[in-house]
């Protein structure tokens, strides 16, 4: 088993990394290229200026970064609680119909996107509501809390109860007991599922389109540009940032959970 | 003893009760939200859209589906089935070695660095991926540089000349969204494969060579049918993903539909939501189809 890769596998492997990290750092290139018109490869010229740009010169980009912004924070707020909730119930609870609801739960993400936007946009046409900033919200929190659920759910299982039952014994409060027992055990795989949650309501596009009306969220302004681009650097400069707002909280994430389990 | 605490003692002496009190928030929300807007979509697919007025007629009928059937539309459903099989197979066929290599070679720090390597192009921004798709396949772009610089433009011609695949460029041909597809579906193929063939048991290999056989037989005839259902698990996202996106096939592909693009426009600019909500029925009962086979086929333990 401890024998070498033979050649052709560390091609292929190599070869198939490679496909898929050449074309995010081409994003970022592409950022400082002064060819504003075309994708010119390789680019005529480099330049800082488009990050200047895009902050100072470009009032549109703002409010839909703020819309994108308010969507996610409150979604994860909400997949939080009603995650946890859920997670707490199935993780001890044994009774009738506990499968079919655990499929439930993973079913918003199991099925394609496009099928839970245009389930939304039925329901909503059905009862003639109007799109605004809550039906984008109902739209996220379904999917932001099957990934909060995921995540806390695994860390149920792998704690017991014990020490819950300890504390009510003891003569502890059900507030008291939830403090500084189970959030302390929970606390990590929480924030690591909120953080997922986060980073996926701010950068999904799919599901918004169907709920969001006229609204522009900011991955709704990229897709604006990638159909009609205008400045083309501008919106590498954007989607860099994009990168960023989504990557740290997985990197956190990712963090949060390692660190626990060894 | 105050209310809240007595409340607090009385659920956990009754932990049936707890379990309802925590489970009815999460499950009023799904109910209500989830599973209401999917019975809205399956009573929306059987009304019709009156053709005289525009307006939606909420009246039972079949009308609808009957126009699912029309050529145009079989040939969106046609188009979808045989792009999303398409980039299953080569989804499988590119994730392979490199699971394989991270499951069976790579140690230690590589191995943490080939878990990163996957994982951060599976969460990076997927408008973003797709654009980065769109700067590669340019005319322009680095592909036809690269082309030119090894004399290999005759060869992107040949490919973009093949009728129906190929295009005025790469990014408005099915070769370029067939591309895309697979880059953004990729990571999603190689975890679960990597994941089964983890599983594999090493006397299971070591047996085989024992015996006689060649690595080529043991590859045959033990690591991949082990590690099969991997490969079904994975390509359940990667059919079910492509068969539901409608913004790849925009941003990089022809103007003929698929079944994503279909439900996008015809709920939007058309107005038509009965017939969207028709063809998304349709994508559900496909999904619904797959999932019982891939479950067949074990891929659910795979996961």
């Amino acid at each position: 088993m401890h024998s070498e890769a033979k050649w052709p596998l560390k091609l292929a492997a190599t070869a198939g990394l490679l496909f898929l990290h050449i074309p995010l750092g081409l994003i970022i290139l592409y950022a400082f290229t002064t060819e504003e018109k075309s994708y010119q490869f390789p680019p005529p010229g480099l330049t800082t200026q488009w990050f200047a740009k895009a902050w100072f010169d470009r009032p549109d980009i703002w409010p839909p970064l703020y819309l994108s912004l308010e969507v996610a924070l409150i979604s994860t707020l909400l997949a939080m609680i009603l995650g946890t909730c859920a997670a707490a119930a199935l993780s001890r609870a044994r009774f009738y119909g506990r499968n079919s609801l655990s499929l439930l739960f993973v079913l918003p993400i199991a099925l394609p996107g496009i099928i839970t936007g245009m389930a939304l946009r039925s329901a909503f046409d059905i009862m003639s509501i109007a799109f605004s900033t809550w039906t984008i919200i109902l739209g996220h929190t379904t999917f932001c809390m099957v990934v909060v659920y995921n995540n806390v759910l695994a860390r149920f299982r792998r704690t017991s109860g014990e020490m819950v039952e300890a504390s009510m014994d003891l003569g502890a409060t059900g507030t008291q007991t939830f403090i500084y027992v189970v959030l302390p055990q929970i606390a990590s795989a929480l924030l690591a599922g909120g953080m997922l949650a986060f980073a996926l309501s701010f950068d999904e596009v799919i599901v918004t389109t169907f709920t969001a009306g006229q609204q522009t969220t900011l991955p709704i302004w990229i897709y604006g540009e990638l159909r009609h681009p205008t400045i083309r650097p501008i919106t590498n400069v954007v989607a860099i940032f994009v990168i960023a707002v989504t990557f740290v909280p997985i990197l956190f994430a990712y963090y949060f959970t390692r660190e626990s389990e060894s | 003893m105050t209310a809240p605490s007595a409340l607090a003692s009385l659920l956990f002496r009754k932990p049936g009760l707890l379990t309802f009190a925590l489970l009815a928030p999460p499950i009023f929300w799904l109910v209500v939200v989830y599973l209401g807007s999917l019975f809205a979509l399956m009573l929306q697919s059987f009304y019709a859209l009156d053709d005289f007025s525009g307006l939606i007629l909420h009246e039972f009928t079949l009308a609808t589906y009957a126009h699912l059937f029309d050529e145009a539309n079989i040939q969106i459903i046609l188009r979808t089935l045989i792009m999303a099989a398409v980039v299953t197979v080569a989804s499988a066929i590119i994730a392979f070695p490199i699971a394989y290599y991270a499951a069976r070679f790579a140690r230690g720090k590589m191995k943490a660095l080939f878990y990163l390597a996957v994982m951060m192009p599976l969460w990076s921004s997927y408008l973003v991926k797709i654009y980065a798709w769109k700067l590669i396949l340019a005319k322009e772009g680095i592909v036809s540089w690269v082309a030119n610089l090894l004399h290999g433009q005759w060869l992107i011609d040949a490919l973009l000349s093949i009728p129906s695949i190929g295009g005025s460029s790469l990014s408005f041909s099915y070769i370029g969204t067939f591309l895309v597809f697979v880059y953004i579906w990729l990571p999603y193929m190689i975890l679960p494969i990597q994941t089964s063939l983890e599983r594999v048991p090493y006397s299971l290999i070591e047996a085989s060579t024992d015996l006689g056989a060649t690595p080529a037989q043991t590859f045959r005839n033990i690591i991949f049918p082990l590690a099969f259902p991997g490969v079904v698990a994975g390509s359940i996202f990667t059919f079910s993903l492509t068969l539901g996106d409608y913004i790849v096939p925009q941003i990089v592909g022809n103007s003929r539909l698929m079944i994503g693009q279909a439900v996008y426009t015809f709920q939007g600019t058309s107005g038509d939501i009965p017939l969207a909500a028709a063809f998304t029925v349709v994508a559900m009962f496909i999904m619904g189809t797959y999932l019982t086979v891939a479950k067949r086929l074990g891929a659910f333990d795979a996961l």
